[in-house]
């Protein structure tokens, strides 16, 4: 797995980085967890035209596991994608707790119908191209580059 | 990509020689100036494809081939179930048998200008497109495990089409083998809205007309005619076909390991075809395939809805719907003798050549119509596909054209409003759902089609029929 336009990381937050066909998304944070909640941001920046304009109505439990760290975040992401549309939802605010290769944690907003944050693009699902979680320059990156 | 690495086999065909832990050679149908543009990562992709195992001839890359997962876009590779061929997530990709199929309209464009604005008025409003969007039909699982089994066959049951549709569809609308139970309740509960929904990114429908005829007797058999209005959507298995791939890279993990077959790559975890979780994995393919098919047939309704209103009394004829996400069970010519093979297409088309039995009676003589989408800008291709293809590439041909900019560097460079008013002054009308998918899809964006189609003619993987230009498009 790459570390393609990971430079120094300055503060956690999140981006987004090039693909070829597809993104990728990036969240950064303190610890590991904040990195996931921040790399989920990511995703949803993707999903509607204006992130801040997503309200918080609603919250969905999202629980998943993998093989190792790097599996847990796209399973993460995949898990996010899913309920959005089982739920037919838009997501701007996240809580994750890890145990081990276990997650539990939240998603929060509302209903895709009812919100004014305009459409972006949809994104399929994540994958492990460019996938890594890894602790660097003090700070907890999340990475992975999604279909869209 | 350095292309010192490869053997030049003739003008448009290159091979990466058999080393290390490769079963067999990787071939890449390209000219220079293709390959020279080709990301690296094409070449590093089909290495580890050719290491797989029960591979056959050879790890091929189409002309519009680029960096995937596993395998590359574009990517074609054979396995032998007699000889341990394994079944890969990646050799499918995530939007499993997303297409195009063109309904040809029996008018011309100078008929249709007078309500082109009205007509897509009424398909922007008909046509569920965009994230977040859902479809007209509420299924419930039951129906949805129909839809999964019999494909457009289920749609034309459901008077979604006529009959007469399925003979122009591959596998005449519905894949064998599709297994529900193989597919998770998360995979369905997110496509019981979907149904009948075109997507975004680079998913669209296009009314074109035909600018030119390159092969008069197969456009003949075709149903274009110069001038005339052509109906072409692209569009996939939407969420279902994404859950079933994310769920079988947990599962084909496992049995990768469990078989001892090394990856290389995650999205390339296999299993052999006749193990339980191979058999398994081409089952729930095959329901992602039906869904596909299925979503497309209910599209074209709506699209034949529209039109009845919009322009009573218009002719429209289904020319085909072909794939480019499958692995599909088929019979090819090994050193001279038939044998079954797997054929995996990564964002490559079927292009059977004239006279096979899978043809409906009037193109047996011309061969598979083929059809690749160029930008909302420029123009997309119609080609046949060719007997000599049957020897090159297990009959197969390119998709499109590829991009040449990434989503992020085509956001920075364009607004969406600016895409819109761009192709109006060409004359093209666009409806998007979103600006900023409108960006991304800039025309600019993307690889010249043109030279992706000449290439694909003069290896002979498919010959050129026709060439359409966009006159509106309506984005996801």
């Amino acid at each position: 797995m790459g570390e393609k336009g990971l430079g120094k990381l300055k503060s956690a937050g999140w981006e987004t980085f090039d693909h070829v066909a597809d993104i990728g998304i990036r969240g950064i944070g303190a610890s590991v967890e904040e990195a996931f909640e921040n790399g989920a941001k990511a995703l949803f920046s993707l999903m509607v035209d204006d992130i801040s304009m997503i309200e918080v109505e609603d919250t969905v439990p999202i629980e998943c596991s993998s093989f190792d760290l790097t599996g847990l975040f796209v399973a993460w992401i995949n898990e996010l994608i899913a309920q959005a549309d089982i739920k037919e939802m838009v997501f701007r605010e996240f809580t994750v707790e890890i145990r081990g290769v276990n997650l539990k944690g939240s998603a929060a907003g509302q209903n895709w119908v009812k919100s004014q944050a305009g459409r972006g693009i949809e994104v399929k699902g994540a994958t492990f191209t460019e996938a890594l979680v890894q602790e660097r320059d003090g700070l907890w990156v999340a990475q992975c580059v999604v279909d869209v | 990509m350095d292309i010192r690495r490869l053997e030049r086999k003739s003008d448009v065909l290159w091979e990466i020689p058999q080393r290390g832990q490769m079963r067999v050679p990787g071939l890449i149908f390209a000219d220079t100036a293709l390959l020279q543009d080709m990301d690296d990562k094409v070449c590093e992709q089909l290495g580890n494809v050719a290491c797989l195992p029960g591979i056959v001839k050879g790890a091929m890359a189409m002309p519009d081939a680029h960096w995937g997962y596993g395998f590359p876009i574009g990517g074609v590779a054979a396995f032998d179930p007699g000889e341990g061929g394994i079944i890969s997530v990646g050799g499918v990709g995530y939007d499993i048998s997303c297409g195009v199929r063109s309904l040809s309209l029996g008018i011309s464009r100078q008929e249709i200008m007078p309500r082109l604005e009205r007509l897509m008025k009424e398909l922007f409003s008909e046509i569920p497109a965009g994230v977040g969007s859902t479809g007209r039909l509420r299924l419930s699982m039951k129906e949805l495990d129909k839809v999964l089994r019999d494909g457009a066959v289920w749609a034309v049951g459901r008077g979604y089409g006529s009959p007469e549709d399925l003979a122009f569809i591959e596998e005449h609308g519905r894949l064998e083998g599709a297994d529900p139970s193989k597919v998770s309740e998360k995979a369905k509960e997110r496509q019981l809205k979907q149904v009948g929904t075109l997507g975004s990114g680079n998913h669209y429908l296009e009314v074109q007309y035909v600018q030119e005829i390159f092969d008069a007797e197969a456009a003949e058999v075709f149903g274009l005619k110069r001038d005339h209005v052509v109906i072409s959507i692209h569009c996939g298995s939407r969420a279902l076909g994404h859950q079933i791939g994310t769920d079988y890279i947990q599962i084909l993990g496992g049995a990768s390991q469990k078989y001892k077959i090394p990856i290389r790559e995650r999205e390339l975890v296999c299993a052999p075809i006749n193990s339980p979780e191979g058999k398994d994995y081409y089952r729930a393919m095959a329901c992602g395939v039906n869904c596909a098919l299925a979503n497309r047939q209910v599209l074209s309704h709506l699209v034949r809805k529209v039109l009845k209103r919009v322009i009573p009394g218009v002719d429209c004829r289904l020319i085909y719907d072909v794939s480019h996400n499958t692995c599909k069970k088929e019979t090819h010519l090994v050193d001279g003798r038939p044998k079954t093979l797997y054929v995996h297409r990564k964002g490559a088309t079927r292009a059977f050549g004239p006279g096979h039995g899978e043809l409906p009676d009037i193109y047996r003589h011309a061969g598979q119509p083929v059809f690749i989408g160029g930008t909302m800008g420029t123009c997309s291709f119609i080609l046949a596909g060719t007997s000599r293809g049957e020897d090159l590439a297990w009959s197969s041909a390119c998709h499109g054209a590829g991009r040449s900019m990434s989503r992020r560097q085509a956001l920075k460079r364009w607004k969406g409003k600016n895409v819109v008013s761009s192709l109006k002054r060409q004359g093209i009308i666009l409806m998007a759902a979103s600006m900023k998918g409108a960006a991304e899809e800039a025309p600019d964006a993307y690889k010249d089609v043109r030279r992706v189609v000449e290439v694909t003619h003069r290896a002979g993987l498919a010959r050129k029929v026709a060439m359409v230009k966009p006159m509106a498009v309506i984005k996801g």
